[in-house]
């Protein structure tokens, strides 16, 4: 049957289904269904988020300043973005200025996350969708030596670093043990790289593995320790004490020395290994157009990186903020994520009841009761799930809109939306990528454009570490030395009754987090993601997400192979954890939810 | 097919020297507190095994487990991948989704029945016939049932498999469950923490491979080697304490002294775990030396043991009497009273000094 959407996409269900789950690589669990027509080009698709923890009923009743330990539990993944979001929403509420160096070693924070995540997502996430593994053992390594020393001046380069690198890739497939390479899509047409550029990029995912474990340490440095670092509500928990008897016991110049290097040494990976390789491959996918689905129609950014203390305008933000709809890049729409008509979530497809389906709510007024309905078409059993039916509910995910819109978040919307307000800092390095592949800005919009713009902003977060770093240094230097302000830590100084939004720009875009303070205790919790965004599905009124339309139109080499479904989808970087989330304003126990 | 790689032949290709290899056994002993006599066994286990097939599983989690396993530089992440075992499946790293992957984990369970560790992040929700966590269609829980059958042994990951964790507080809506309360008759290890310290975790991998036995467990079902001391037991933070020199406020002067962090709701002195002495990443820092105090996540039910900041009521001082901290920081006083009011004096100073403290 064949359905036009409202949001433009023209969906047909008539042909072969093609079930991909577990969709692997990602963090959590994701299902896709799709139908292919006779041609088997992708006419229908389906995103299924497939877990359900919980988290803002368990964080019901609880002390706000700990509510960043529970949310950063959402994710270990894009670890600390929901915790700087918890914060600030409780900041928000409380109305708690932070002192300037406690902006600033969050911005760090927050940057170190944006270039590990999109280094690790690029090389270990997503690579091998574009890198065949198996083709890298016919390489030449003197070619490839050649190829690697044409696009960069990164050291590890030579002819026997990469023969060596070839040897032990040989033994471990040749041991018949192929471990995390087992079972992949080797030889599948859709691979285009020479071998020598997959020897490359086999090399360096490896030396990604090596390197990301470095970047993160700026989180121990602050935070203690990587993952989930510790944060505070009213600054950050490490003091400074540059000088003084116990410096050793505080932020010092020997730390200090040691974050200097972690950014150099990022810098320098991102300049010298993740760009040229990002462009070397693209070079050889430039008619693979596929993917764009609502980038170069909706796109959302919330905007992050303040760059002085306690200013969340867009002015003072270094990521940028607003919206563009209907594909008018003349026109970036401002957000307001406390207006109850803007940011709604709706479940008239998701695993929750609302009284009125037909309507979204507000994060400040939402409400989550799981029914876990599965309709009456959906094929197999409860517990044994052949097909879903996307007329039905058939997701743990819901479907949040921006004034009734269906958006993009992520890398690519912020681009797009800086590339829209002329931003030399989005604008200049998307333009100088497009000609150095000698592709149009159209291009922009698809899975390539995504995964393009995400290793310019690696870049990009790279070079705002060192900038926030000589910020840190220059106001040591003038003897502010102030973490934390305590003035509102007691809860007896709060107001009875308030409520705050947090919001950041996580690595896979736009998270806000809406806090409902009563008496001292959370009365009400909820957070919107960026997988929210992306990955919900469709809405009342049958407009599709970007997931869903991301995929449409895409031929597929051979649907038993779903390589160019998991190309698209890891274009994302998928979180699932994060994306499926529930809040009971009410604070009803989902405790005795129930079980049939 | 040509003879397996072994964890020796890494280190040929790698140009690593005999002499380095000999070292780096002795190292690896000494770290596992075995004495020089271990190392020659670990050389001969890592010259001559066949890779251990590994089965990772997620269930209801955050994938901060598998973060921070990448994150071990002792051993490489990519030589644990490469050589060290066979990870023939992880959502989060490996090639293949779908049919295919879900054809590796068969594979394995079939060919490998009785030879492969189970990892084990995350856990099963019971509610909704554990629907609130699906897998190929089906419950984790049915798939985690079937992978333990075969396993030799377990290994659950961080507190969502060893304890339940964030998703299993109060109250539990999905009803998430700890594994072993679901797989009853296998040996389970326990590597609680959220996460574990990486080193840690291919710490307690490397001891099984390298042994070929699981190592000592406490009645908790912990690794002693790791969890058989409290953080506060080796905190360097512990003569604060002991001298009764406490942080009083975030970022006061004591904080910048790094006195201890116990009123601040410390849990060091209730939490078993290695913090202290392996630290994180690789020893860069762990929670109190960075300026916070533990939250115990590697203790049972942390979650609803807070809020963080309330300091615990009880600890136990070195005389072996139960006191608070206040009682300590009274009786250390006494014998340090002229300190405190020159400390004081200089707090009062500091604070004129930097008028923007506190803002």
């Amino acid at each position: 049957m064949t359905v036009q959407t409202p949001n433009g996409f023209t969906l047909d269900n008539a042909g072969q289904r093609i079930v991909v789950d577990p969709v692997t690589r990602i963090e959590g669990h994701l299902r896709i269904e799709v139908n292919v027509d006779d041609s088997n080009i992708i006419r229908n698709a389906v995103s299924t988020g497939t877990m359900w923890r919980g988290l803002e009923v368990i964080l019901k009743g609880r002390d706000p300043r700990d509510a960043w330990a529970f949310t950063q539990r959402i994710c270990g993944v894009c670890t600390g973005t929901h915790a700087l979001t918890s914060v600030r929403a409780v900041e928000d509420a409380l109305d708690i200025q932070i002192p300037e160096n406690a902006n600033t070693i969050r911005n760090l924070m927050q940057l170190a996350l944006q270039v590990h995540d999109h280094i690790v997502h690029f090389y270990h996430l997503h690579a091998l969708d574009w890198v065949d593994v198996v083709s890298s053992l016919s390489a030449d390594p003197r070619a490839t030596s050649e190829l690697a020393q044409s696009i960069s001046a990164w050291p590890k380069s030579s002819p026997g670093y990469f023969r060596d690198l070839q040897a032990r890739l040989k033994t471990f497939v040749e041991s018949g043990q192929l471990g995390l390479f087992r079972n992949g899509y080797w030889g599948h047409p859709a691979y285009k790289l020479p071998p020598e550029a997959n020897l490359m990029a086999v090399a360096h995912y490896l030396e990604a593995l090596d390197f990301q474990k470095e970047i993160k340490k700026i989180h121990t440095v602050f935070g203690g320790k990587n993952p989930h670092p510790n944060w505070l509500v009213g600054g950050v928990p490490c003091p400074i004490n540059v000088s003084d008897t116990g410096a050793v016991g505080a932020i010092n110049i020997e730390r200090l020395n040691l974050v200097k290097r972690i950014i150099d040494e990022s810098r320098q990976f991102s300049e010298q290994v993740y760009l040229p390789d990002l462009k070397a491959i693209a070079s050889f996918y430039k008619d693979w157009g596929f993917g764009g689905g609502l980038s170069s129609q909706n796109v959302l950014s919330y905007g992050d990186i303040p760059d002085h203390a306690n200013d969340y305008s867009a002015a003072n933000l270094m990521l940028p903020r607003g919206a563009i709809i209907n594909g008018d890049l003349s026109t970036v729409h401002e957000v307001d994520q406390r207006d109850s008509e803007e940011i709604q979530e709706f479940v008239s497809h998701s695993w929750y009841s609302y009284d009125d389906e037909n309507r979204g709510l507000h994060p400040w007024d939402g409400v989550t009761e799981p029914n876990f309905d599965l309709g009456p078409n959906f094929k197999g059993t409860k517990t044994k799930i052949e097909q879903l039916d996307e007329n039905a509910k058939y997701s743990w995910i819901k479907s949040p809109r921006w004034k009734g819109h269906a958006m993009e978040v992520g890398p690519l919307a912020r681009y797009i939306i800086g590339y829209a307000q002329n931003n030399p800092e989005f604008k200049e390095p998307t333009e100088k990528l497009l000609s150095e592949l000698d592709l149009p800005v159209s291009a922009l919009f698809s899975t390539l454009g995504r995964t393009a713009a995400r290793g310019l902003e690696c870049v990009w977060a790279a070079d705002k570490m060192d900038y926030f770093y000589n910020k840190l240094i220059s106001n040591i230097r003038n003897g502010d030395l102030a973490t934390a302000n305590t003035e509102r830590w007691d809860p007896s100084t709060w107001p009875s009754d308030v409520k705050g939004v947090g919001f950041t720009e996580a690595p896979r875009g736009a998270l806000g987090h809406w806090i409902h303070i009563k008496d001292g205790r959370i009365e009400n919790y909820q957070a919107v993601v960026p997988t929210t965004w992306n990955a919900g599905p469709r809405d009342n009124e049958g407009n599709i997400g970007a997931y869903e339309a991301s995929l449409l139109d895409t031929p597929m080499a051979d649907p038993e192979q779903p390589l160019e479904i998991l190309r698209t989808i890891h274009s994302f970087d998928p979180c699932l954890a994060c994306s499926t989330h529930v809040m009971s304003p009410e604070g009803e126990p989902l405790s005795d939810v129930k079980v049939r | 097919m040509s003879s397996p790689e072994t964890f020796y032949d890494v280190f040929r290709q790698q140009g690593i020297s005999r002499r380095s290899f000999n070292k780096f056994c002795s190292l690896t002993a000494a770290s596992l507190g075995l004495g020089p006599s271990f190392a020659p066994r670990i050389a001969h286990a890592m010259e001559t095994k066949r890779r251990t097939p590994v089965i990772w599983m997620n269930g209801l989690e955050c994938t901060c487990c598998s973060e921070s396993f990448i994150r071990s530089g002792h051993p490489l992440v990519s030589d644990v991948v490469l050589s060290m075992l066979s990870l023939d499946y992880s959502h989060v790293l490996m090639a293949a989704a779908g049919h295919q992957a879900e054809a590796a984990l068969e594979e394995t369970r079939t060919q490998h029945a009785g030879e492969y560790i189970l990892a084990v992040e995350g856990n099963p929700p019971l509610n909704e016939d554990g629907m609130f966590c699906i897998v190929g269609g089906r419950p984790f829980l049915e798939q985690l049932k079937e992978m333990a059958a075969g396993a030799k042994a377990i290994v659950a990951w961080g507190s969502c498999a060893s304890n339940g964790c964030v998703q299993a507080a109060k109250p539990n809506p999905t009803q998430a469950t700890p594994i072993h309360k679901v797989i009853r008759d296998k040996p389970i290890i326990k590597v609680p923490g959220c996460p574990p310290i990486a080193e840690v975790m291919t710490g307690v991998l490397t001891y099984i491979l390298t042994f070929d036995r699981l190592p000592p467990l406490d009645r908790l079902g912990r690794p002693e080697m790791f969890y058989g001391q409290r953080i506060h037991d080796k905190c360097y933070r512990r003569p604060h304490f002991d001298a009764g020199q406490f942080a009083e406020e975030w970022d006061d002067e004591n904080s910048r002294k790094g006195y201890c962090l116990y009123k601040m709701g410390c849990r060091g002195p209730t939490t078993y775990n290695a913090c202290s002495t392996v630290r994180w990443n690789e020893g860069v820092s762990f929670p109190i030396q960075s300026g916070h105090g533990c939250i115990g996540c590697s203790e049972e039910n942390f979650w609803d043991n807070g809020p963080f900041y309330d300091r615990l009521a009880e600890v136990q001082t070195p005389l072996g009497v139960e006191a608070n901290a206040d009682k300590i920081g009274l009786t250390a006083a006494g014998v340090i009273g002229a300190g405190v009011a020159a400390h004081a004096a200089v707090s009062a100073l500091t604070r004129v000094r930097n008028p923007n403290s506190g803002e």
